[in-house]
């Protein structure tokens, strides 16, 4: 019993940061129809970049805000400079160009920061509560953080997209780009600040797993991304709320895997996921009848 | 828009056109189908560029401009069709339209400061204001794609008339609509018409007739008629025009006509 509640939470805990990551993949495909293959990578590279001043005597704090600002501006660069001009073009342009993106963000950490391991230390103890004789492993004042922090930016980006008017605005250039132009709305402004918006939630979430990690290689967002994009499509694509549950879904379901069949098999079953829902509900469980048609 | 040619590849869409919308005046483009009307319209909202010719609004040259500006100038336009956004509730869509009158700044309203917030409110009643002088508030919270046909134009109208444009651009709205509701459209278009200017492109003559100030007939992308609805009516050019173009169309070219379009064929 103590082991079931400690792999449920700890999946819903990792599952979280799934989540987030899914809809920072989300968020990206409703506006410009583009799977961003190199959301890890970016999210690697500003988490890398925390590292260097944490490492450099600046505290945590410090580090995520950098971080978070440092996706901003490359989320923003990323849309204007590479996205821009396959936009609306044959989808696979699209996805062999974030493919490459990721590939050369992913080699650009290596030059910047080196091959190796680093250590990252977490803001909070990871060691886990005790209530009673009991320890709750995957309960520690670390993954509450995480729980908060990721619960904090969803709730600041509903309140974005439902009650202001540039929420609205990026709502309308997503369902319809031409008319929302003609109703004097900065279409291509808001697509940047789409792509902007979903690079902090990613780098986010690579600041959260690698204070749960301990450790990170350049290429530790690597597994993030398949288990993103499956959560992502588990809820849908389109369906941010979709992406939510899709990602804490996942995240359960592969911490009882963990616990109950093995580590090894993880990855394994994160794919037999993705076929499953794929076969079954190609539109993701969340998806409505109009996007499926879109 | 004095001039206006526009060519697709070699094939001329438009040649020589001229018209002028006066101010607080309806003015209708028509002709049979093809003859460049949509093409005329997409050119005055920035959608089709013209090769030869100006476009002059309130002494702008306008030529060069992107549609998302066209708005800021006080022009506004409804698609053929409807054009709502799907995910987004009625209300939500007519917001959309007022967009260009909230004040807050980009980053103000990203970081929702007070300011952004008092905008948002107005601009929600605004928004509720064009809803319910178009007698749709009863809808501000539902989705568009569950509502019926004429109501998703009134609202898509709603967008329109919500940023209080000087000149309102609207593509044959009465498209889909019933005979009564033809005919409150245009009771509403002349009420409109005391305050903005309109150019009307549709090919239900009736409607036409009956809301427009002066009627401006296209064929095969050549301005063949202008004038008043009288003198068009009695322009020998325009009957042939569409006797020749849709003789299947009856009620068309008898009411052009303004006879009976029998004693016309027989």
């Amino acid at each position: 019993m103590q082991e079931f509640v400690n792999l449920t939470l700890g999946g819903v805990i990792t599952g979280s940061v799934y989540a987030a990551f899914a809809l920072a993949l989300v968020l990206i495909w409703r506006s410009t129809r583009i799977v961003n293959f190199a959301q890890g990578a970016m999210a690697a590279l500003t988490t890398f970049i925390a590292i260097a001043l944490i490492d450099a005597g600046q505290s945590y704090w410090v580090g995520l805000v950098v971080a978070l600002l440092s996706g901003l501006v490359i989320g923003a660069v990323v849309e204007r400079v590479v996205i821009r001009p396959v936009e609306g073009g044959p989808e696979l342009n699209a996805v062999i160009v974030t493919l490459g993106l990721f590939i050369a963000i992913q080699a650009l950490i290596s030059v910047l920061f080196g091959v190796n391991q680093r250590a990252f230390v977490p803001p909070f103890s990871n060691i886990g509560f005790r209530i009673g004789d009991t320890t709750l492993g995957s309960l520690s004042p670390n993954t509450v953080y995480t729980l908060i922090a990721v619960l904090l930016v969803m709730v600041a980006l509903i309140a974005l997209f439902r009650f202001t008017r540039l929420g609205l605005a990026m709502r309308a250039s997503a369902f319809g780009q031409e008319v929302a132009r003609l109703l004097g709305v900065r279409v291509g402004r808001m697509l940047t600040l789409g792509w902007a918006l979903a690079a902090v939630v990613g780098s986010l979430a690579g600041m959260l797993i690698a204070a749960e990690t301990a450790f990170v290689a350049p290429t530790f967002m690597d597994s993030l991304i398949v288990f993103g994009f499956v959560a992502a499509v588990l809820g849908g694509l389109d369906s941010p709320i979709g992406a939510v549950v899709g990602g804490l879904v996942l995240g359960v379901a592969l911490s009882y895997v963990r616990g109950y069949l093995g580590d090894t098999l993880v990855g394994l079953a994160a794919l037999v996921i993705l076929v499953v829902v794929l076969l079954v509900r190609p539109g993701g469980l969340f998806s409505t009848t109009q996007t499926r048609r879109a | 828009m004095t001039g206006i040619s526009v060519a697709f590849g070699g094939v001329k869409a438009l040649t020589d056109v001229s018209l002028t919308v006066e101010p607080g005046q309806v003015h209708g483009l028509i002709g049979p189908n093809g003859a460049g009307k949509t093409t005329m319209f997409n050119v005055a909202c920035g959608l089709v560029r013209a090769t030869e010719g100006r476009i002059v609004w309130r002494g702008q040259e306008l030529r060069r401009l992107r549609p998302a500006q066209l708005a800021g100038l006080g022009i506004a336009r409804t698609l053929q069709g409807v054009g709502l956004f799907p995910g987004l509730t009625v209300l939500e869509n007519v917001m959309v339209g007022a967009h260009k009158h909230a004040k807050a700044g980009f980053f103000s309203a990203l970081f929702a400061i007070p300011t952004a917030d008092k905008d948002d409110a107005r601009l929600r009643e605004r928004a509720m204001g064009a809803l319910t002088e178009l007698d749709a508030e009863g809808y501000a919270a539902r989705y568009p794609g569950s509502l019926p046909y004429p109501v998703q134009k009134r609202v898509a109208l709603a967008r329109a008339l919500v940023s209080e444009p000087e000149l309102l651009l609207l593509d044959e709205p009465a498209s889909g609509l019933s005979e009564d509701e033809m005919h409150e459209l245009g009771e509403l278009i002349r009420l409109l018409s005391g305050r903005m200017s309109v150019l009307l492109v549709e090919h239900h003559m009736d409607l036409v007739m009956r809301v427009c100030d002066q009627i401006t007939v296209l064929d095969s992308g050549r301005q063949i008629a202008a004038g008043t609805p009288q003198q068009v009516q009695n322009d020998p050019a325009v009957t042939e025009a569409y006797l020749g173009d849709a003789v299947d169309d009856t009620t068309d070219v008898s009411e052009l006509a303004g006879t009976d379009g029998g004693t016309h064929r027989g």
